[in-house]
């Protein structure tokens, strides 16, 4: 119940007899709540806007690539994604290096999954003659430099300027290095006997 | 209403102060905040600190107005300012100067800290908002070295990004929310514009404030580690070792002020590139996605957890306990008043176990340091005794471990140290 008062400016108000704690703490809680769930829909765009753009996963789309004028022994750069992607083609020599070496690797089968299923093979590669890589360290995103000059106990591959890792002609890293997996290669198909599609393997509608 | 408040000045002072409370500010923080009489050369980086801070805020106006925050542009922009904008070179060398100068004060100043034990209860909330500002600092300068748009900028933020990629089952997606794309591009170089020019700035001078308020609310510590508070005038309640900060120590870091800024200009002037330690010779090449320079190192403030970063290997195939140890290293300074078990907080007190620790790990921090601007290879390799392991790695992981030994022993060898008795007042 509650009567009425006069306060010290001469108005009215009414005054409730006694408080009501458990209503108020409800009303507390509620208003809180209601607070934080209104917080928690005005963060979405806020934190949204940081997550690429629209713009920015166009810009993901495959790339063509002429492989034609690539010698062997010699790596070409492509540019998918704003990222290197490397095409070594191989020698005999190298590929027969690169058979022998499976002791100085972390991953010589190939376990972690860091290319299709369609180059889990020896050469991981459609063609062994052509390996196809990104060329970013799996450790921390540098670009490993090339080194194909053979010595003894270096059977060619690319050396990481930023942590040393090393990784052979296939992209396999060799133990010891920083970085854990071996290089990605990403999905990629043969358009004709000399072009590349990177960044998309299923088959063009005939 | 409520009756004027009452003020003892009069005038226009009189006038504010029946508003704003200026004189007792003044008198609160400065002409009557009472600081021990024996502050010595240790205690000239606070003060260093805040004018380094100002420096780099005015500095960084002005560069904002010929910047432009775009990777078409970036890099153009910056040799726009060094050579067409009218004294744009002493403008950005003052501030890639101060960048580098911020951090050796506030090591210096850091140091300080620990040597005299100012971390000690009551002033752990100092130390916090201290190794708080220290952080902010340490992204402030992160942040700052992409905007060139050079090839250092550019393949420094592709690692640091990373790193948060390594982040166990959440990794890669927040590197990418981080970036805003698939690799370091024009939106990473914007939103870092927008953090190093106004987002963290202001977080760093909320934290500069709650430092200064809460030193200025439990006062100084000093060289001796004993409380001016516990010794007061009966008559006045002054602290019997405690002068005015001003005008006596406010005259004292004026003289740093001026010997700071002899070396400060004698850099910006003579050797703003510091032989390469405080700009990288391959920040002058601008940024290519495509290839990494041949050796990347980041600015010496930061080499030393930068070595620990390097030296932890990879577990199975993560590589997050590396970048665990490098945060870790950054964040153990915050434990400091909880680990430090010594009934002494000065060094002058403290016995030899401690000195020979605190010795260690400062041998640990600048071999890490230094370490960290070499690459892993450079020292050659060890014999296949010791399975042809880096040199340099080898010492970079012995020093990771004195370097957390250092804090992760503290509570054992502070507690077992001989120390010397702690006079009733400071010295001199």
């Amino acid at each position: 119940m509650s009567e009425n008062k006069i306060d010290n400016n001469g108005l009215s108000f009414s005054q409730p007899s006694e408080v009501d704690l458990q209503k108020r703490d409800f009303l507390v809680k509620a208003t809180a709540a209601t607070g934080a769930v209104g917080a928690a829909a005005v963060a979405v765009p806020f934190i949204g806007s940081m997550l690429p753009s629209e713009r920015a996963k166009a810009a993901g789309a495959p790339v063509e690539v002429d492989i034609s004028k690539l010698k062997p022994g010699e790596k070409m750069t492509a540019e998918w994604r704003g990222q290197p992607v490397w095409i070594v083609r191989r020698t005999p020599e190298m590929l027969d290096k690169l058979a022998k070496h499976d002791d100085v690797l972390s991953d010589p089968n190939l376990e972690v999954p860091q290319q299709p299923e369609y180059c889990k093979n020896k050469a991981r590669a459609i063609k062994p003659e052509y390996a196809v890589m990104l060329g970013t360290c799996t450790h921390l995103g540098c670009s490993p430099n090339d080194n194909f000059a053979i010595t003894a106990d270096w059977d060619g591959g690319f050396v990481c300027p930023c942590h040393g890792s090393k990784f052979d002609l296939s992209g396999r890293v060799l133990k010891g290095s920083p970085a854990p997996t071996n290089l990605v290669v990403p999905p990629h198909q043969y358009l004709t006997e000399t072009t590349i599609l990177i960044g998309d393997d299923k088959k063009a509608e005939a | 209403m409520a009756a004027p408040k009452k003020v003892e000045t009069t005038g226009l002072l009189g006038w504010i102060d029946t508003r704003f409370p200026l004189t007792s500010t003044i008198k609160g923080h400065l002409t009557e905040y009472y600081a021990p009489k024996n502050f010595n050369f240790w205690y000239f980086f606070g003060s260093l600190a805040l004018l380094v801070l100002v420096l780099q805020i005015v500095t960084g106006i002005f560069l904002t107005m010929n910047y432009k925050p775009d990777a078409e542009l970036a890099f153009a922009s910056v040799e726009y300012i060094m050579r067409d904008v009218f004294g744009g070179n002493i403008i950005r060398y003052m501030h890639s100067t101060g960048a580098s100068m911020f951090f050796v004060v506030v090591y210096l100043h850091m140091f300080r800290g620990i040597i005299y034990g100012s971390y000690r209860t009551p002033r752990e909330l100092i130390w916090l908002f201290g190794v708080g500002i220290f952080l902010v600092l340490m992204g402030e300068a992160f942040f700052g070295y992409l905007l060139p748009w050079g090839q250092m900028s550019y393949w420094g933020a592709q690692v640091i990004v990373n790193l948060f990629s390594t982040v166990p089952f959440i990794g890669p997606d927040l590197s990418e929310w981080l970036r805003g794309d698939y690799l370091v591009s024009d939106a990473t170089l914007n939103r870092f514009f927008a953090f190093h020019v106004i987002a963290l700035p202001l977080v760093l001078l909320g934290l500069v404030a709650v430092h200064i308020v809460a030193l200025h609310e439990v006062g100084s510590n000093n060289p001796d580690g004993v409380e001016i508070k516990a010794k007061k005038d009966k008559s006045t309640g002054i602290p019997l070792d405690g002068i005015p900060f001003h005008p006596y120590y406010s005259v004292k870091d004026l003289v740093g002020v001026v010997a700071f800024l002899m070396v400060f200009f004698a850099i910006v002037f003579f050797m703003p590139e510091m032989g390469g330690y405080f700009l990288e010779a391959n920040n002058f090449v601008p940024a290519d996605p495509l290839k990494t320079p041949a050796h990347i190192a980041p600015v010496w403030y930061f080499t030393p957890y930068y070595s620990i970063l390097r030296a932890v290997p990879p577990i199975g195939i993560s590589q997050f306990p590396g970048v665990v140890a490098m945060g870790l290293s950054v964040v153990a300074f915050a434990f400091l008043p909880w680990l430090d078990k010594s009934p002494v907080k000065s060094i002058r007190y403290r016995g030899a176990l401690y000195k020979r620790w605190l010795a260690a790990f400062v041998i640990s921090w600048v071999l890490l340091g230094y370490l960290g601007t070499i690459p892993g290879d450079a020292w050659g390799q060890f014999g296949s005794w010791l399975g042809r392991a880096d040199r340099a790695t080898v010492v970079a992981r012995i020093c990771s471990v004195v370097y957390f030994a250092f804090f992760a022993l503290m509570p054992w060898y502070t507690k077992k140290d001989q120390t010397k008795p702690v006079p009733e007042r400071v010295t001199h």
